[in-house]
């Protein structure tokens, strides 16, 4: 991964909200992140924190209405895709930024069989016939792992248990051998031994195929093996990103702090009383004028509630988005 | 576990096999062994875990211990009194005493009623208070679990997911109940609200001295919270063991590799840390394989693992497991 890499992604300033009965959600709020070539970007965050929304928005999956993307770049191969027309954005999707959805179970089409919704993107994307499309499709079969491939091909969906549907995903997300692709809690259903399989064919294909990979999740333990940097989200917003041990090692903003000390761990020492952090996430009608984590902040202080803190760079490729410096322990000057 | 306090809950040789119908006449073609011959003892005031991954009987379990299905076999007896065969109708007077916390708050309460008749409706059902009585109840329990009282009248869809579990917990609560179920009470929960939860169940158990059964497929958070836990596979406790024992030198190989699985939220260990990954997927519990239930897919299985399953002993002081690999070490 080197730091001075052309991203293959570049997403700035991405702004989404829902219009909804009760007016305007600002589920996405300046969201700014590149993704280098080669390297696993984790987005970390609670549900509702906009992770998954700011993935769908910059492929315009989200439906309009009620979700609007109202402003930002996102530039991938040369062009702003939020600025292309439909037919040139679903040429990128599929084919050069593949996406797993979190539930393997609804996300294949029951009535078509695995072999036919593998080709289906290697016709349409790649212009194969039918005869190279099932000889690739029983290729990638087997390259996720999927014994006995050329006969898996004709089995529908429902003959395949959860963690193997799964691997049909990601099969059908790698058809087009494309540059990037986004893994959207891949492996949230899946049970933990299952998950385990998952992750090491994850590190296998990502060493055989080289792509550039985001993948969403709320599991920090799931991050904090496979990440190479890594992104938290609050409330729509990037509240910290970091490489990856440097973030577990040097926490800066006061979510990912109380974030890593409410989690139990399976090893090290066992708390007492798990540490937690008080009330709700906030519920984001307006855009952000002030710190949204601000009423769970054990070091909140006065400017928290005028004004929405910016991302501070903090050194070691780190940013935090707080006034408050870890570091030091006082407010920052700036 | 005969030199210990008493056991509160004693569950021997428990089975629940649900049947499977096919075909035109819709015969009987087989059985779903979910629950397939469990032993535990649970003693006042502790938190026995029952952790497992899906399908492996877990829920089924602990909804059969409160006997809300007609169990097949076993004998379960609950504050010494045995439940095992007693018909639906009688267990009506024994359900004060035995709670249950179900997974999903937004399923398990009523969207009709408000928080407090869902509260109350125990208390109508099972004691002889008066209306005003039972409303100081009500906002006695809300005060436990940390709802505020005003929110009495409000319907569950006005609650995050979080304060609908302290709902659930507050009616399970109602009833003084000596034992509760708590059946994967912070699956359904983000991450910042999970601990909440289970914080408020720790107090609650000091202050009232409930006994758990805390069943749950998140390992960090069972070391959390129980004092013993039991690891189900396919429909069978293969280990069962104090927390600390287990979770430092697990016996049973499915254990070991349930445990190595677990991703820990530290990059220097997870790279550190020596896998075992599982080969294929757990077998159908209508099917399961002869011998052993984890055969199929055990890293260290041996020739009379495919044909002789392993009887469930006590290899060590306290330890429980079911395993050829210690033959020659019980005592």
């Amino acid at each position: 991964m080197p730091d001075g890499a052309l991203p293959v992604l570049d997403v700035r300033d991405l702004k989404t909200v829902f219009k909804t009965r009760g007016g305007e959600v600002h589920a996405v709020n300046d969201v700014s992140f590149e993704l280098r070539p080669g390297e696993l970007l984790g987005v970390v965050g609670e549900s509702g924190s906009g992770k998954s929304v700011t993935m769908m928005s910059l492929l315009g999956l989200l439906p309009s209405p009620p979700a609007n993307v109202r402003g930002g770049q996102v530039t991938f191969d040369g062009r702003d895709l939020l600025k292309v027309n439909p037919d040139e954005l679903r040429s990128v999707r599929g084919a050069k930024i593949g996406f797993i959805f979190q539930d393997p179970m609804t996300s294949l089409n029951p009535v078509f069989t695995v072999g036919n919704q593998i080709m289906e993107p290697l016709r349409k994307h790649m212009g194969l016939n039918k005869r190279e499309a099932a000889v690739r499709a029983q290729e990638l079969l087997e390259l996720v792992g999927i014994p006995d491939a050329a006969r898996r091909l004709l089995d529908y969906p429902h003959q395949f248990s959860g963690g193997m549907r799964q691997r049909v995903m990601i099969a059908i997300a790698l058809a087009c051998d494309p540059q990037v692709l986004i893994a959207d809690e891949p492996t949230t259903a899946l049970d933990v031994t299952i998950q385990a399989q998952i992750l090491e064919l994850m590190k296998e294909l990502r060493s055989k195929l080289g792509m550039a990979v985001i993948w969403i999740t709320h599991d920090l333990g799931v991050i904090a093996g496979i990440a190479d940097r890594v992104m938290v989200m609050y409330a729509g917003q990037v509240v910290e990103h970091a490489p990856v041990e440097e973030l577990f090692q040097n926490p800066q903003h006061p979510y990912t702090r109380a974030l890593l000390k409410t989690i139990p761990t399976i090893s090290g020492e066992r708390a007492a009383r798990l540490t937690i952090i008080e009330g709700q996430p906030p519920i984001m009608m307006a855009p952000p004028n002030a710190c949204a984590f601000r009423d769970r902040c054990d070091v909140a202080f006065e400017r928290c509630a005028q004004e929405n803190p910016p991302r501070y760079d903090v050194g070691h490729g780190h940013d935090a988005a707080c006034f408050f410096d870890a570091r030091t322990g006082v407010p920052r000057d700036v | 576990m005969f030199d210990g306090p008493k056991p509160l809950v004693s569950v021997k040789d428990l089975k629940m096999h649900f049947p499977i119908y096919a075909g035109f006449f819709r015969r009987r073609v087989g059985e779903v062994k979910a629950v397939d011959g469990v032993s535990f003892d649970i003693v006042e005031g502790e938190t026995l875990g029952l952790v497992g991954e899906s399908g492996c009987g877990k829920s089924t379990c602990g909804r059969a211990v409160l006997r809300l299905y007609d169990i097949t076999s076993g004998s379960i007896s609950i504050d010494d009194r045995e439940i095992g065969a007693t018909p639906q109708s009688d267990l009506r007077t024994m359900r004060p005493t035995m709670q249950m916390v179900f997974q999903d708050p937004q399923a398990s309460l009523n969207p009709r009623m408000t928080v407090e008749a869902i509260i109350k409706e125990p208390l109508d059902e099972h004691t002889a208070l008066t209306e005003a009585e039972k409303r100081e109840k009500v906002g006695e329990l809300m005060d436990a679990v940390g709802l505020n009282r005003k929110f009495a009248k409000r319907y569950p869809h006005a609650f995050s997911g979080g304060q609908r579990q302290r709902i659930g917990i507050a009616r399970a609560l109602a009833l003084n109940p000596k034992f509760i179920v708590c059946d994967e009470p912070i699956a359904a929960l983000d991450v910042s609200i999970q601990a909440q939860v289970v914080n408020l169940l720790e107090d609650l158990q000091e202050k009232f001295g409930l006994t758990y059964l805390f069943i749950s497929h998140d390992l960090s958070m069972v070391r959390h919270i129980a004092t013993r836990v039991a690891v189900m596979y396919l429909g069978k406790v293969v280990e069962l063991a104090p927390r600390e024992a287990l979770y430092r030198d697990p016996l049973h190989p499915y254990t070991k590799a349930l445990l190595s699985a677990v991703p820990e939220p530290d990059p220097s260990l997870a790279t550190a840390k020596e896998r075992i990954i599982l080969q294929g997927d757990v077998p159908s519990p209508s099917n399961p394989p002869n011998g052993c239930n984890f055969c199929t897919r055990c890293p260290s299985v041996m020739d009379i693992c495919t044909k002789v399953e392993p009887d469930y002993r006590e290899v060590q002081p306290g330890r429980y497991t079911a395993c050829h690999l210690y033959n020659d070490t019980a005592g």
